[in-house]
């Protein structure tokens, strides 16, 4: 069954568990913002003309 | 493979990969967990063998992100391939944040069974802090330059340089004395650990390499469209 109760090591087993919890969370939150937050940027700028966009694409390609 | 360099095939690709790999990390998480929990505790660490099963994943990830950065770097400075560098720079900080995970937790298990939170001098522990100053050496290095194609360029060797320390880091236990117990899962004679300790060991391990799947294709994508917003913004400011 699912065992709580880390006895005496409570103070060190719970500690990792946790940070590691915040961290991981933290990494998914974040890659997912920045992703909605530049995505939405994009949209909007296309909006404003698709074939600029088309042209920065071709930019981007060509300059790497 | 090198036809995925193309940035617009690439999110093509990966559109429908990522939410998979989001997907898959959590399911696995959740059955991580459960088996963390329902195993039985090690007859002589206790409960601190329950660390293992964050802790060991969490090294393993350091190492094989920093791995996907090194090769990414080589192609970058290289063959100069435009998803390289953004796979690299979109590697560092989820690397990053595994090996300090690694670190954080190798001490919280250290303590009550080597009775130090750290060893100054041990090969193993060294070599992860290493790996560690390395990551953020890297992201500090391309933070600190303003043009993005020269700190892009000076990553890439940082890069180039760091994937030395990765076998150091692995063969550490083997090479010196060291606290830190031997391979026990990537070994001559298969894993030498029991199984009720192993199922949950490689569900966690599995569980973290689909979070990192997931986080990396996310950044990538992120990055292509980064920069394509600020092409966009660049050829605004011309027009204007």
């Amino acid at each position: 069954m699912f065992d709580l109760d880390m006895g005496k090591y409570a103070a060190f087993v719970w500690p990792a568990w946790t940070i590691s919890a915040v961290v991981l969370a933290a990494l998914a939150a974040r890659a997912l913002a920045a992703s909605r937050r530049w995505n939405a940027e994009l949209k909007r700028l296309e909006a404003n003309g698709p074939d600029r966009a088309q042209a920065a694409r071709s930019a981007v390609a060509q300059t790497k | 493979m090198f036809g995925l360099a193309n940035p617009d095939r690439f999110l093509r690709f990966t559109r429908p990969l990522t939410p998979v790999a989001w997907g898959v990390a959590v399911v696995l998480l959740a059955i991580g967990v459960w088996l963390s929990f329902t195993a039985p505790e090690d007859y002589q660490q206790g409960d601190t063998v329950r660390i293992m099963f964050v802790h060991v994943p969490a090294a393993s990830l350091g190492l094989m992100a920093y791995g996907a950065l090194g090769v990414s770097s080589f192609f970058a400075l290289v063959f100069r391939h435009p998803l390289a560098d953004a796979a690299a720079r979109a590697a560092a900080l989820p690397g990053a944040a595994f090996t300090a995970l690694a670190l954080i937790t190798g001490s919280l298990w250290g303590k009550p069974m080597w009775g130090a939170w750290w060893a100054w001098g041990d090969a193993r522990l060294m070599s992860v802090l290493i790996l560690f100053l390395f990551y953020i050496g890297y992201m500090a290095l391309r933070a600190s330059i303003d043009d993005e194609t020269k700190a892009a360029r000076a990553a890439a060797v940082l890069g180039l340089v760091g994937l030395i320390n990765l076998p150091i880091v692995k063969f550490s236990v083997d090479w010196w004395n060291t606290l830190h117990q031997p391979a026990s899962l990537l070994r001559m004679g298969g894993p030498s650990m029991s199984e009720v300790f192993l199922a949950p060991l490689l569900t966690m391990m599995a569980a973290y390499a689909a979070l990192f799947l997931a986080v990396w294709l996310t950044s990538i994508r992120t990055e292509i469209v980064r920069r394509r917003v600020l092409t966009l913004r660049a050829r605004k400011a011309l027009e204007a």
